[in-house]
């Protein structure tokens, strides 16, 4: 049956025409030209093959061409034996430990696909569990630094860890003099027991501390510590040159105490009162209730006179000084006696040595002072680096090592450090670049960057914590310890040394360890790390009847102090730390002198003139001048960190001027300050300053009010603006065009307490980590075009002035109140950045974020235009691979901290803050996997959970038991408000008013 | 028919004939070019290749090439846009209101002052691309079919209906024009002896053959095109006013934008088509056709509208401290005196003072007193928009934002490329096309022109007119 089915290929073979039958035989019957351009044209009796054969031709060309045009294959290769705990697309948290120049933060460190991109705070950790400093956040991409050393040196040659360690080896073996090991402080009780082991290998051996910015003097007159200072237990502090929220000893702990007595809510309307007395403008004074601007010649006599008002002698202020405010100190501390604390940054001896008589006298110690447990940041002692260098010069030093120490860039003798280390035989240096000490040594033995590394510290007395490497060294680098390990012949490991270390008491067994390496902080009062034999405290009455440190009298006193970004310059190549905002002055990438306005006036000098600095030993440099409301008469300050001049360091190279040589040596010690004489030179350089208007214009954008006020009345502390109708008075939201928007499961937003913020800027960082926030450089911040999407506007009190005189209105007060508020975008319900966008780039999400879709944006830029916060960016440039912008998205290397989870913005596209998107996203998945509603606190973003004083909170409005809704629902008509209420674009970020305890 | 009084001033002097005017105008585009005009081009064309420059560096490099910043996000790219845009509503409100309203005046400079409204259009249209950061996406700001999901574009934005209004104000701009010049295309068409002119004429004249029905319907199309283009004129400077009046910053938040915009807009308007036919009239000897009457009649009309803006400045400042608010408070202030205080005097000077001279008859009808004087409101009219935009944007709400605009060599490449673009697009008009609409100047020749007696004929001579013949 079926045999009998036909089917027919087409019509044609139906109808077996001629034509049909005739190719009926061939595979295919029809004729194709590809025959012709074979050259069977012949033969068939076509024509033309010649242009069927350009036509092939151009095909061809054409095929070709565009097969080569396609863009480069980038090569994904999986993994063959996937590592445990590592899954594509999660993050891994590592517990471990920042520690540089006294800054010490228990971090953890989140990793994905085992690279190490963002530093957070350890919770577990009771010294730094809310925030974390600037820092700690930018130490993450000086990992993914391209100037590191990649291997050891010797002699500036690139050489084998085995040619090094025989050679050193073999020169230690003959070593004629002493061996010298030279360091910050070491806070690692393992690394020091190994430094001692090493050294007790040598015939003569001694291990120099000193710290760059040096506290030498406090803890001489302490018994070779840092006393424990608990600022949480004092009711009233009086600072006098003490930068203890930015960069005096452990800053971070501190701010994390200061503010536990500063948070207040109506039922308990109870805050420290803080005195500052203060040459400079620093982020302690800019905090401070009573600030008093001081001349640095005038610290001896201010502690003076509070150490006499107290033991009752009567109060001799000096002369320019604000003599009310000490009178109110003195009785404050006096009425306070057990809950006060006074602390001093001076490193005069005979200044410290009074602050710690005045702290027996008010009963600080045992009260806000831990004498149990003090802190052991700060170790250097500057007398015998001093001595030491003079060993060197003088030919006594056979070996030198320089461990995180760096003095021919960072001491005020390095002509001399020069000169002597051309005397030593054996010079090495662990730094992890080619910097101004590794560039005169014989051998640079490259130290793995502390991500890399094991490590141990006791920051404070029985306060252990851990660093753990978190990826495998990038580099042919090698931890310091395992060098010294290798030199003294040991062959053991440092982790087996430190596990050993640990095995004798604090860790004992294996599960403890485990422990300790997952939580990262051990605090069980467990002591590891012993003290060099401490050097000879003073009497406490040395400073009592000195005179003070002769000043001709209307020379001009200069102060050295230490930026919270760059700090002492050990980080100073980071793009992160450059770019930031410094939180007073508002500057990036460079340093200048900071002086008072009127003093600039009277010498005819506007900001950007630069100025010719003599210090009293001869030094000159050169900066441009910067008006700093607040700073004392007649001084001026100069940031150290800054004037490299090495290859190595590109970022940093030529920005600003190296301080450090113009410090005064005298008496044993390091003084940051000194007489120097001004000179104009005649050239302009311009800051670049993210800020450069500092008052509010009498405007309610920022609200503060008083102690005093806020117990009368927690109700009238705020101002709430108000629209005129026929009605009376209403709530800008009662009266709106605007039909509101329902949501229905979450309701994101940000509450921060203007009362809590102290302005250290780490949520910016932290922010430009978490979103792969280029860095612009200084010709771009000059034209105002940074990117952050979080910024901390600072606004300096204006002078007296009359209601609308605007120009009065700008200027700053000679000694201004300053006042600090975080802005980022306010995701407001009624935005108005989204009803003006084209092309619907910018959208309202159903849990109330103010959205950006990248990829929709044209980049009209009308919505940054239209955004009354001014808190959107605009990608100007193409900022990544783009050698305009040579800064860590243009290589290889510094992409590697990008977050994967965050797009990388193209030229031409508006960006800004998200509230973190990804992380809420996160959040809500992981809920969802275990079938519960994200908890309260768990998803948190970059910018709260930085912030060492926890002054942003986050979450969820609509969970009535979410911490952010109930401090809304406390503070509702008290402290909260919304920034530009009367325009009506109702945020999701409110601000809780400001209240200073004025004396 | 229309009543003309006798003693009206004649609006075509010199006693032309029907046959004068064709070869006045078809002197300039069949004759050589002239030196002067060869001249002009090659500035013009300098200037158009700073345009091409400077847009190539803003498209390969992105919008840092200009001044721009986090604070002032539009400056000289919208101004220049605005500035444009106002100067292109002189053609369409002389062409389609004043035919609208039988002003016989119109006839000899509607032409190129609609030739003046394409080129500044064109002009205009270029900035809201070039100010895209990703301009090889702005067709995204058309309501397309796409394949990219439910994507829409957004209709409560100013920016979308800016794109309808321009694109809407172009094409009826340019149809009206163009059909103005289809007659005037036949007669050069006819005249022409080259081969190439008589094609291209041809076809550019679209077959016009002349007869009475096509007569009618040319008139019929451009009453209809006339009204219109006349809700546009009024449409589309309220539209760009909207960009800002529809904002919440300080200076932009404004009601009484759209009138104040429209007005200014017919004020740079004419001034910019007073500076073109100054120049023009000289250039190609049309003096005959282009009188003095003309440009009293127009600076009569910059007396008006540049009082309109000037009371429009004051009522701002009325209104801003009327309302009370404080950042509406300051943001005036600040433009008065605040750092930009030049711009906005510059703007006042120019725009409310200079134009008032026009109250004396000896100024009004002074050539060189009127060039000068257009050229000031056009630099004021420019520093309008640059006070509106800048000084606003750089001093908004929290001050912690507040900083300074200053332009690069690129913003200034671009602003003066766009005048080069103009001039080269408006110079090759002049010659390739008749610059005063022949047609119509004829159709009011007999009503409107000065009595005198020829030499070879009457005014009401025929014998040599080559009024558009029918083709056999």
């Amino acid at each position: 049956m079926q045999d009998r089915i036909k089917y027919w290929k087409g019509i044609e073979e139906l109808d077996n025409t001629p034509e049909f039958a005739k190719h009926a035989h061939n595979e295919f019957p029809e004729f194709l030209p590809i025959n012709e351009a074979k050259g069977e044209s012949a033969s068939t009796g076509m024509t033309a093959p010649r242009r069927d054969f350009l036509k092939l031709l151009g095909f061809g060309l054409a095929a070709a061409t565009l097969a080569s045009c396609e863009a480069p294959v980038r090569k994904a290769i999986p993994y063959l034996n996937k590592p445990v705990d590592v899954e594509p697309g999660v993050a891994n948290w590592y517990a471990s430990t920042y520690f540089n120049n006294g800054d010490f933060n228990s971090i953890l460190v989140k990793t994905r696909e085992g690279r190490p991109i963002k530093v957070e705070p350890n919770p577990s950790s009771t010294l730094t569990p809310m925030g974390t400093s600037p820092k700690a956040q930018a130490s993450v991409l000086s990992l993914y630094d391209n100037n590191r050393l990649r291997t050891p040196l010797i002699k500036g040659k690139e050489a084998k860890w085995e040619q090094v360690d025989s050679e050193i080896r073999s020169a230690l073996a003959k070593v004629n003099g002493k061996v010298a090991f030279v360091s910050s402080t070491v806070i690692s009780p393992s690394t020091k027991q190994l430094i001692n082991e090493f050294g007790a290998g040598q015939a003569s051996f001694e291990h120099v501390t000193y710290d760059p910015n040096s506290a030498s003097a406090l803890v001489g007159a302490n018994g070779g510590v840092v006393p424990g200072y608990d600022f949480s237990k004092a009711n009233i502090i009086v600072s006098i040159s003490a930068d203890f929220l930015g960069t005096w000893v452990a800053p971070i702990p501190f701010a994390k105490q200061y503010i536990q007595n500063r948070k207040i809510t109506a039922d308990n309307a109870n805050m420290s009162r803080h005195y500052q007395f203060e040459t400079i403008m620093s982020l302690t004074g800019a905090n401070a209730d009573v600030r008093v601007p001081i001349k640095p010649s005038e610290e001896l006599a201010i502690v003076t006179a509070i150490h006499n008002g107290l033991t009752g002698q009567g109060v001799n202020a000096p002369a320019n000084v604000d003599k009310k405010a000490l009178e109110n100190a003195i009785r404050d501390l006096r009425a306070n006696n057990g809950r006060a604390l006074v602390v001093s940054g001076s490193n005069d001896a005979a200044v410290q040595t009074l602050v710690t008589a005045i702290n027996k006298s008010i009963g600080a110690e045992g009260t806000t002072i831990d004498t149990a447990s003090p802190y052991l940041v700060k170790q250097g002692n500057d007398a015998s680096m001093l001595r030491l260098i003079e060993e060197m010069n003088n030919g006594s030093v056979g070996a030198v090592f320089f461990y995180n120490a760096n003095p021919v860039y960072d001491h005020p003798l390095a002509e001399r450090v020069k000169t002597g280390l051309a005397k030593v035989a054996l010079k090495v240096s662990f730094a992890d670049r080619v910097e101004e000490t590794a560039a005169l040594v014989d051998y640079v033995a490259p130290d793995s960057h502390y991500l890399e590394s094991w490590n141990d510290y006791e920051p404070k007395r029985g306060f252990l914590s851990l660093a753990q490497p978190v990826i495998s060294p990038i580099f042919m680098t090698r931890q310091a310890q395992d060098s010294l390990l290798a030199w003294s012949g040991n062959k053991t490991t440092f982790y087996d040394y430190i596990r050993n270390n640990w095995r004798k008491g604090a860790a004992g067994t294996d599960a403890q360890w485990e422990k300790v390496v997952h939580d990262g902080v051990l605090e069980n009062g467990t002591s590891m790390l012993a003290l060099s034999p401490a050097s000879a405290s003073t009497s406490a009455t040395d400073g009592l009847g000195r005179a003070p440190r002769a000043v001709a009298a209307g020379s001009i006193e200069a102060v050295i102090y230490e930026k919270v970004g760059i700090g002492t310059g050990s980080e100073s190549n980071n793009p992160w730390l450059q770019e930031m905002a410094d939180p007073i002055t508002k500057a990036t990438w460079d340093n200048y002198i900071t002086m008072p306005r009127k003093m600039a006036e009277e010498m005819g000098v506007s900001q950007g003139n630069v100025l010719k600095v003599t210090y009293a030993n001869g030094k000159t440099l050169e900066l441009p001048a910067l008006i700093q409301p607040g700073q004392a008469q007649g001084t001026v300050g100069i940031a150290m960190g800054y004037g490299r001049e090495l290859e190595s360091m590109p970022t940093a190279k030529g920005r600003g001027a190296n301080a450090f040589p113009i410090a005064t040596v005298a008496d044993n010690g390091i003084l940051f300050t000194g007489a120097v004489q001004l000179e104009k030179t005649g050239s302009t350089v311009e800051i670049a300053q993210t800020q450069t208007h500092h008052t509010i214009m009498d405007r309610i954008v920022v609200q503060e009010n008083t102690l005093a006020n806020y117990k009368a009345n927690p109700k009238e502390v705020t101002t709430y603006v108000r629209i005129p109708t026929h009605e009376g008075p209403a709530k800008p939201a009662a009266i709106s065009l605007w039909d509101d928007y329902e949501y229905k499961n979450h309701h994101w937003g940000m509450v921060v307490d203007l009362n809590s913020c102290i302005g250290c800027g780490a949520c910016t960082v932290s922010c430009q980590a978490e979103n792969n926030i280029p860095v612009v450089g200084k010709e771009e911040v000059l034209m105002r075009r940074e990117m952050h999407w979080m910024r901390i506007d600072r606004y300096y009190s204006a002078v007296e002035h009359e209601a609308k005189d605007y120009k009065t209105m700008e200027d700053p007060a000679e000694n201004p109140s300053v006042i600090f508020q975080p802005m980022m975008c306010q995701h407001c319900n009624h935005a108005p950045c989204e009803t003006v966008c084209p092309v619907a780039a910018t959208m309202h999400s159903s849990e109330g974020l103010n959205q950006m879709a990248y990829n929709r944006c044209v980049g009209t830029r009308y919505c940054a235009n239209n955004c009354p916060y001014k808190v959107r960016r605009f990608n100007w440039f193409a900022y990544s691979n783009n050698d305009k912008f040579d800064f860590n998205m243009n290589n290889d290397l510094g992409k590697m901290v990008l977050n994967p989870d965050v797009t990388v913005r193209s030229r031409g596209v508006m960006e800004k803050c998200s509230f973190c998107v990804q992380r809420i996203q996160l959040g809500k998945l992981e809920a969802k996997r275990e079938s519960r509603r994200p908890v309260d606190g768990e998803i948190v973003t970059a910018c709260a959970q930085s912030c060492p004083t926890n002054a942003i909170i986050f979450g969820d409005m609509l969970d009535p038991e979410s911490r952010i809704s109930k401090t809304l629902a406390r503070e509702k008509g008290e402290r909260a408000f919304h920034v530009l209420e009367e325009l009506n674009v109702q945020p999701n970020v409110t601000y809780l008013t400001k209240i200073r305890n004025l004396a | 028919m229309q009543h003309v009084s006798p003693i009206r001033e004649p609006l075509v002097t010199g006693g032309k004939t029907y046959h004068d005017i064709t070869e006045d105008v078809c002197r300039q585009v069949e004759a050589k070019p002239n030196i002067r005009w060869a001249a002009a081009l090659a500035v013009a064309l300098v200037g158009l290749a700073i345009f091409i420059y400077s847009t190539y560096r803003t498209l390969w490099y992105g919008i840092g090439e200009w001044g721009l910043n986090k604070t002032v996000g539009w400056a000289w790219d919208i101004t220049n846009f605005v500035w444009w845009v106002g100067i292109g509503h002189a053609g369409t409100l002389i062409s389609a209101i004043l035919l609208l309203f039988r002003q016989k005046w119109r006839t000899s400079i509607n032409r190129a002052a609609e030739a003046m409204t394409i080129f500044a259009v064109i002009c205009a249209a270029m900035f809201p691309v070039l100010h895209m950061g990703r301009p090889w996406l702005a067709y995204w700001v058309l309501p397309l079919p796409n394949t990219f999901g439910s994507l829409w574009v957004n209709f409560n934005s100013p920016l979308l209906w800016d794109v309808f209004a321009i694109s809407t104000y172009f094409s009826v701009s340019l149809v009206f024009w163009y059909i103005g010049l289809i007659p005037d295309f036949a007669t050069i068409r006819d005249r022409a002896t080259g081969p190439i002119a008589r094609r291209a004429y041809a076809f550019l004249s679209f077959g016009w053959t002349g007869s009475a029905k096509a007569w009618s319907r040319y008139e019929t199309v451009s009453l209809i095109l006339a009204g219109l283009a006349t809700p546009l004129v009024l449409s589309v400077h309220t539209i760009v006013s909207m960009d800002f009046a529809t904002s919440v910053i300080p200076g932009w938040h404004t009601t009484i934008f759209p009138p104040y915009f429209v007005a200014g807009a017919i004020f740079s308007g004419f001034a910019m088509v007073l500076t073109l036919m100054i120049i023009t009239r000289k250039v190609f000897k049309l003096e005959d056709y282009i009188t003095l009457e003309h440009v009293e009649s127009m600076n009569k009309v910059i007396i008006l509208t540049g009082s309109i803006v000037g009371v429009a400045y004051i009522t701002e400042f009325f209104i801003a401290w009327y309302s009370g608010v404080e950042y509406e408070q300051y943001a005036f202030i600040n433009r008065a005196t605040g750092p930009y205080w030049w711009a906005y005097w510059a703007m006042m000077t120019c725009n409310v003072i200079t134009p008032q001279l026009f109250w004396f008859r000896t100024i009004r009808r002074s050539l060189t007193a009127t060039f000068i004087i257009t050229i000031f409101v056009n630099i004021g009219m420019w520093f309008e928009r640059f006070v509106i935009i800048v000084t606003s944007l750089h001093r908004d709400f929290l001050p912690s934002s507040w900083a300074m605009f200053s332009p690069t060599i690129i913003d200034i490449g671009i602003y003066v490329g766009t005048i080069g673009l103009f001039f080269t697009l408006f110079l090759l008009f002049a010659k390739f096309f008749p610059v005063i609409n022949m047609a119509e100047v004829k159709a009011i020749l007999k009503s409107s022109s000065e009595v005198k007696h020829h030499p070879h004929g009457t005014m009401h001579g025929t014998d040599k007119d080559s009024h558009t013949n029918t083709h056999p």
